[in-house]
């Protein structure tokens, strides 16, 4: 299992050509508190950087962009009752969701977590 | 000038103190030609006075619905309003406060806000209430949007026997978004099939009870028939002291309820401002426009009240908001709870039948004349009668008596001449016997 | 010897701080406690007297409401002091200054009242037969005239209910104009400054917002806006005087830039103010501007309402207002409510508008006439630089001056000082001040937008001034247990918007 990570602070584990995907600490810590998350639907089909979830704290809403193409496969449904999952675990049980990746090649694109460490140390 | 505390003194001070001359240095990003170098061509300021006796010309040259035998409904009612209300909605804390957006100072709004939406919540039927909208017709607008938001179809099927106004304005705020309005006729007293125009793209059906004609239905059917196609039910209430008697919208399976709450603690006003009524199921919650007012605590623990699920709204959301809207109902809002409180359970259902039973007694009188026909089985405090001659000069030589008798229907359907004998007749509890007495003798003058 | 009467003096008293005393009611002296309706009243009290309902036969057809609805009933006194207790929780006009950039929180003139509860004013139906309300079809004419003299247009369309429905009006205006042409376009250019409901509704008429950068003096930047210019632009939607309180200097530019392409432009009137009786947008070239008659023509804010926006439109979109509108006839006045020439883009609420909004504005209107109406704008832009001008050595102003009737502030001042923008807007409230707008426009960080308006007196202002010097000092003092938790003097404290919006309760339920 890999996991990678994109610019727009997503995280995604790959494991036999499913990706789970989540945000990261980095970015829970700067959205507060999160107070709900607008989930894809199982089924629903998407191309790198489509809209895919919405992370909404008290006064803003940020849109979550897909980093694969693919179908989506599972949606977190504690985070329904309890988006707090996002802040206290956002790389664990904060997850919001898995989708099935169609073309491998995409997550050349992405970050390792070394990499990731430098880009937000560079935000800083 | 009363309203302007600055004096010719202060004005100098403050102009030294910010290093300019003359007033018009502060305009100067104004182009040259547009700042204005004398006064628009409007009157000068006038004394109070002067401004009252201006409104009082303008007062008398109207009729007040309550100087004359008055039966005009039609989606806007004239109810009593107990005294009590008007004293506290001109209380400065009310009138004059902002928004509530600094809790803090603004208990006193959201706390009347969230009983506003419990009554409504409760008087609906349905989970949970927003703070309101500016009106019933923009709320039943806003319920297709949402309705299309929920199940992802375009297609809103609308009855033919909601107010005209209600449909055009549905028809209105879908123009330009990928909503489809499927209208349909007016059928007067008659049922309506709406079912079998629902296909895979429908997000809703739109219907009204009672109806613009006065008709009563129970929509359990339709509720029950359209959930098992995955598609919502909307049903809108023109009188919402109808709710005091007839099944709620909630009981029959509606999944939005959009109403106009102007019957309660807010008088005619010509047609505004009035209180938008808006009511869904829980689970629909994220997805509704407007304010809500939600139940939290403050730092010491204290329950408190606050604006909340703002996420949806356009100061945040920008243009993925639910809906564009700022404001709500305010003080017209306030003045709903208000009286809705003073009336609380008894006073209600004591109201509704006051209503109803003067309606029918109304409509028992109206039996005898030739030339008159009720056309409806069912009603509340509303009914639809055909005349022999056209309603709409029935009503104009009613007026030269000094009553003003119904509304004809030709003044919403220009262009169906087989409604033009139509006339839709109002009762409520304002409406004396004596009242009655006039308009059916005045009625037999005419129709003979 | 007449010994009667009790103690008067002070001396004898030696505690007074009641620090620690609770009380049992929860009350403190004037500021009182109040449940909710469902916890004080019940389904049984009442507080109407209504006649007895004589026997009939229902013609309810069964569909009747059998079951409890669960409203809660109070006596007239019970709710007297319900209300009355409850409305002394908040802040309001009457009470003190609101800073509050881009709200006008001007005083609200109690005459409006009067008059709008005439009852040739009040207790008229809107669908009475015409010839019935021939005062009220004259009174909107009149608001009419005021307002299209005071914009120098030559169309208005009042139906709109608030100043976002104005803003849906005039776009729509736009889009069927362009309509007819054949080329509805799909785009609408607006500053990154603009209001939020600027892009909510541009997406309610199906266009995309583009949006354009300021220049570093905050206005918007022309060179970037005739970039984004194009054949695929139906109108800019543009803030005049702007939201950080600034005269658009480059405004005929952009407007004909906007119409050179085929495109038109939108104004939204929330800071007409500034400007109201001294330009006509009309003269800047604008084609749709609504005008928010709770802001610029005092009718009271109400706790959040109700508003009215009626829409100024130039010659090139009257032709596509809404229906319905008042004519005058050759002897008297009609309301057109279909639309016969084809070309109206339809109907936007049921009936005629905010007549009792209209009533309001106008009284205040004639109150203040031509010559009070440009002291409106020249006293509101002289408070705001007077502000501006006595706090600008102290706090992070982000534009050089002169402003226009407000000013904007950034949170640069309070760098390293542990204070945020929120914070020291919670310690104004303390001060007995509602904070002025925060974290608006987006275009600065941490942004404070004061307008204190032409209503307040130069000790009034002088006194917010005094309170907002102390406060920096305060700040930069590193006296931050004074912002952190403020307020403290408010009937509550800081409350919990986190657990509100994750755990939404939206209404009262009976324990189970």
């Amino acid at each position: 299992m890999t996991t990678y990570y994109s610019e727009d602070h997503e995280w995604i584990n790959v494991e036999s050509g499913v990706g789970t995907v989540g945000i990261t600490d980095y970015a829970q810590n700067a959205l507060g508190d999160i107070v709900f998350v607008e989930v894809p639907e199982v089924g629903d089909e998407l191309a790198k950087g489509d809209e895919v979830a919405v992370v909404e704290s008290v006064k803003a809403a940020s849109e979550i962009y897909s980093p694969v193409t693919g179908e989506i496969t599972a949606v977190n449904e504690d985070l329904e009752d309890n988006a707090s999952l996002v802040n206290s675990s956002a790389g664990g049980d904060g997850w919001f969701f898995k989708i099935s990746i169609s073309d491998d090649s995409e997550l050349e694109g992405l970050m390792d977590a070394d990499g990731y460490k430098t880009f937000t140390a560079g935000l800083e | 000038m009363r309203y302007l505390p600055l004096s010719t003194d202060d004005r100098a001070e403050m102009l030294a103190k910010i290093c300019v001359e003359n007033i018009n240095d502060l305009f100067v990003d104004v182009p040259n030609h547009a700042l204005l170098k004398g006064l628009v061509d409007l009157p000068n300021h006038m004394t109070e006075m002067e401004v009252e006796q201006n409104f009082e010309a303008y007062s008398a040259k109207s009729v007040a619905a309550g100087s004359v035998p008055f039966f005009v409904g039609a989606g806007a009612y004239r109810h009593h309003v107990p005294a009590s209300v008007d004293y506290q909605i001109q209380r400065g804390e009310y009138l004059t406060a902002y928004t509530p957006y600094q809790p803090e100072i603004s208990q006193g709004t959201l706390q009347t806000l969230y009983e506003f939406q419990s009554q409504v919540a409760q008087i609906t039927g349905m989970d949970v209430a927003n703070a309101s909208m500016y009106d019933g017709s923009t709320a039943c607008g806003e319920a297709a949007l949402m309705a299309c938001r929920v199940t992802r179809k375009k297609r809103i099927i609308v009855s033919g026997n909601l107010h005209p106004h209600y449909i055009d304005v549905v028809k209105n705020l879908t123009k330009f978004t990928d909503g489809v309005v499927v209208d349909n006729d007016p059928t007067l007293n008659k049922p309506e099939n709406l079912i079998d125009q629902v296909d895979d793209d429908t997000a809703c059906v739109i219907v009204q009870n009672p109806d613009f004609f006065g008709n009563i239905n129970d929509f359990s059917d339709l509720a029950d028939a359209l959930h098992e196609r995955k598609k919502l039910l909307v049903i809108v209430n023109t009188e919402v002291v109808a709710l005091g008697a007839i099944k709620s919208p909630g009981e029959m399976g509606a999944d939005i309820v959009v109403g106009e709450g102007q019957s309660i603690g807010n008088g005619l006003n010509y047609g505004g401002p009035y209180v938008g009524l808006f009511a869904t199921r829980q689970k629909y919650v994220r997805q509704m426009p407007g304010r809500l007012c939600g139940e939290t605590t403050d730092a010491d623990g204290k329950r408190g009240f606050v604006l909340t699920l703002s996420t949806r709204e356009q100061h945040i959301r920008r243009e993925k908001a639910t809906s564009n809207i700022c404001t709500n109902a305010g003080l017209c809002t306030l003045a709903f709870t208000i009286h809705m409180t003073l009336l609380g359970e008894k006073g209600y259902r004591h109201l509704a039948q006051l209503n109803h039973a003067g309606t029918v007694k109304l409509k028992n009188k109206l039996a005898g004349i030739d030339g008159l026909e009720v056309l409806n089985e069912t009603f509340f405090n509303e009914f639809t009668v055909r005349l022999s001659n056209n309603a709409a000069e029935v009503v104009e030589t009613l007026v030269e008596n000094d009553v003003i008798a119904g509304l004809p229907v030709s003044r919403l359907y220009p262009d169906r001449p087989e409604l033009n004998n139509i006339l839709i007749i109002a009762v409520t509890e304002t409406t004396s016997e004596d009242d009655m007495d006039i308009l059916v003798a005045e009625l037999k003058e005419v129709l003979k | 010897m007449n010994n009667q009467g009790r103690p008067t003096g002070i001396d004898g008293t030696t505690e007074t701080s009641n620090a620690g005393y609770e009380t049992y009611t929860g009350n403190r002296g004037l500021a009182q406690v109040e449940g909710l309706i469902y916890e004080i009243g019940d389904t049984q009290r009442t507080g109407v007297d209504l006649p007895e309902v004589e026997e009939f036969e229902s013609c309810i057809g069964g569909v009747t409401r059998d079951n409890e609805i669960g409203l809660a009933g109070l006596t007239e006194p019970e709710a007297m002091r319900h209300y009355t207790r409850l409305s002394r929780k908040n802040y309001a006009i009457d009470l003190g200054l609101y800073p509050l950039g881009s709200c006008t929180m001007k005083h609200n003139p109690r005459l409006n009242e009067k008059v709008a509860r005439l009852p040739g004013v009040a207790d008229i139906h809107p669908l009475q037969p015409i010839s019935t309300v021939q005062g009220a079809l004259d009174l909107i004419d009149t608001l009419a005239h005021w307002l299209k003299t005071l914009t120098g247009m030559p169309a208005v369309a009042m139906s709109p209910k608030a100043g976002a429905h104005g803003e849906l009006c005039g776009l729509m205006a736009i889009r069927s104009a362009l309509e007819a042409k054949g080329d509805a376009r799909s785009i609408v250019l607006a500053p990154e400054s603009a209001h939020g409901t600027n892009p909510a509704t541009a997406a309610l008429c199906g266009y995309k917002v583009k949006p354009i950068p300021a220049t570093e003096d905050g206005r918007v930047d022309l060179d970037a806006m005739k970039e984004a210019l194009g054949p695929d632009v139906a109108a800019i939607m543009v803030t005049n005087p702007n939201t950080c309180g600034l005269f658009e200097r480059e405004i005929i530019e952009i407007a004909d830039a906007v119409h050179a392409i085929g495109g038109y432009f939108y104004c939204d009137g929330a800071n007409f103010n500034a400007i109201v009786g001294k330009v006509r947008p009309g003269d800047l070239g604008v084609d749709a501007m609504h005008i928010n008659l709770h802001k610029t023509f005092s009718t009271p804010h109400g706790g959040g309402g109700p508003g009215a926006g009626p829409v100024v439109l130039s010659e090139a979109l009257a032709p596509y207002a809404p229906i319905p509108y008042v004519v005058m006839g050759e002897e008297d006045f009609d309301m057109v409510e279909h639309d016969t020439t084809g070309k109206s883009f339809g109907r936007m609420t049921a009936f005629h508008g905010q007549m009792g909004m209209f009533t309001r504005a106008l009284a205040y209107m004639m109150s203040h006439g031509a010559d009070g109406l440009a002291r409106v704008a020249e006293d509101s832009v002289l408070n705001a630089n007077y502000v501006l001008a006595s706090l600008k050595d102290i706090m992070s102003a982000s534009f050089e001056g002169p402003c226009m009737h407000e000013a904007l502030f950034d949170d640069r001042f309070l760098k390293d000082t542990g204070v945020s923008t929120l914070d020291f807007s919670k310690a104004m409230i303390d001060e007995g001040y509602h904070p002025m707008t925060m974290y608006f426009p987006l275009v600065v960080h941490g942004a404070m937008l004061i307008e204190p308006t032409e209503s307040e007196s130069k000790q009034s202002v002088d006194q917010f001034i005094g309170m907002m010097r102390y406060l920096v000092e305060k700040a930069k003092a590193g006296d931050t247990g004074r912002f952190t938790g403020a307020p403290y003097n408010a009937p509550l404290k800081r409350l919990d918007e986190t657990g509100a919006a994750r755990n939404p309760v939206l209404r009262w339920t009976a324990a189970e």
